[in-house]
């Protein structure tokens, strides 16, 4: 096993335990921070197969991919904590309640 | 009526079984990936001499797969709008910044915008590009912003949007040229191919630090990034 499998293995470790936390957790800020984590963690998956093969360059395809992800998380992270704001100044609290 | 403990132990317990199965499929896949396979890396090396750049993953995210990078422009300036079209940005608190930060952001700032100039040009042999200069630009506006500069109200309008689209604008632009002289679209002519890059590069940086300054403010016109 290569040391890229290694960090590919921690990267689905991150995945999961941001899709826990997404699933436990109410506050929307706790879920929008877990959404980033997932994404890193699949950020790093492509950033260590790029370079699984030996002693050659990494592939630099899935490096940009994860560039353009990483902007596009950025922008949709940006994008949900603001509606969390609106949220939260409209019913104030902070929390998607699915009753009442 | 189950108590609220007995309750969570009830939910989490089987979603921690559900989780671990599947990390543990997620696992077994990544694992059976099949190792020494070079992908498209060696493709990307072939036809690097015709891209006008020389670090691959430049010549990947602006020519090679351009068109996804355009999109992504285009994503970043629909989240804008998205933030924008939520209402006005918070008022944000007039602070006075002290000497020390003061006098450190007049020392910070030329050297972000510096580094985001570097960070640009070297992108076109070794790691660096766009993004990074943009987020370099980012980090500028956002301190400038948190240490009390106020971008002046005739900046607000025109000048702010102008700077918003300029890099979206000149990536269409570029890439449609070709169409009319029937080549296809995104597709340089080899020969210009480096300053073609360098100028939508140059374009999307600027875009993308006001961008996300404009995002970190978040809302409309109430304080502009600086600039």
């Amino acid at each position: 096993m290569s040391q890229a499998f290694l960090y590919a293995l921690v990267g689905m470790g991150l995945f999961t335990l941001g899709l826990y936390a997404l699933i436990i957790h109410v506050h929307i800020l706790r879920k929008i921070l877990a959404v980033n984590v997932m994404g890193s963690g699949v950020f790093l998956v492509l950033v260590a197969l790029a370079a699984r093969g030996q002693n050659t360059q990494p592939d630099p395809v899935p490096h940009a991919m994860v560039i353009t992800g990483i902007v596009v998380a950025v922008s949709a992270t940006a994008l949900a904590l603001s509606l969390m704001l609106k949220v939260n100044a409209a019913t104030g609290r902070p929390e998607l309640s699915d009753s009442e | 009526m189950i108590k609220p403990v007995a309750k969570q132990i009830l939910f989490r317990l089987p979603l921690q079984v559900l989780l671990l199965t599947l990390l543990t499929g997620l696992c077994y896949a990544v694992m059976s990936v099949p190792s020494g396979v070079s992908g498209l890396g060696e493709r990307v090396a072939q036809n690097l001499k015709t891209s006008g750049v020389e670090n691959p993953v430049t010549a990947v995210l602006i020519n090679f797969r351009g068109y996804d990078t355009l999109l992504e422009m285009g994503v970043l300036l629909l989240a804008l709008l998205g933030v924008w079209s939520l209402g006005d940005a918070p008022e944000g608190r007039d602070t006075r910044p002290g000497p020390v930060l003061d006098s450190l952001t007049r020392l910070l700032v030329p050297i972000l915008i510096l580094v985001a100039g570097y960070l640009l040009w070297v992108g076109a042999h070794a790691p660096g590009g766009a993004f990074q200069a943009g987020s370099m630009l980012g980090a500028a506006g956002v301190l400038l912003f948190l240490s009390g500069w106020r971008l002046g109200e005739r900046y607000l309008r025109l000048t702010l949007r102008v700077m918003l689209v300029t890099g979206l604008g000149v990536f269409v632009v570029v890439g449609t040229v070709p169409l009319l002289v029937g080549r296809l679209f995104l597709e340089y002519p080899a020969p210009f191919a480096g300053a073609l890059i360098l100028l939508i590069e140059t374009a999307a940086t600027l875009s993308i630090g006001v961008a996300l300054t404009a995002l970190f403010l978040g809302g409309r016109q109430a304080a502009g990034p600086d600039k």
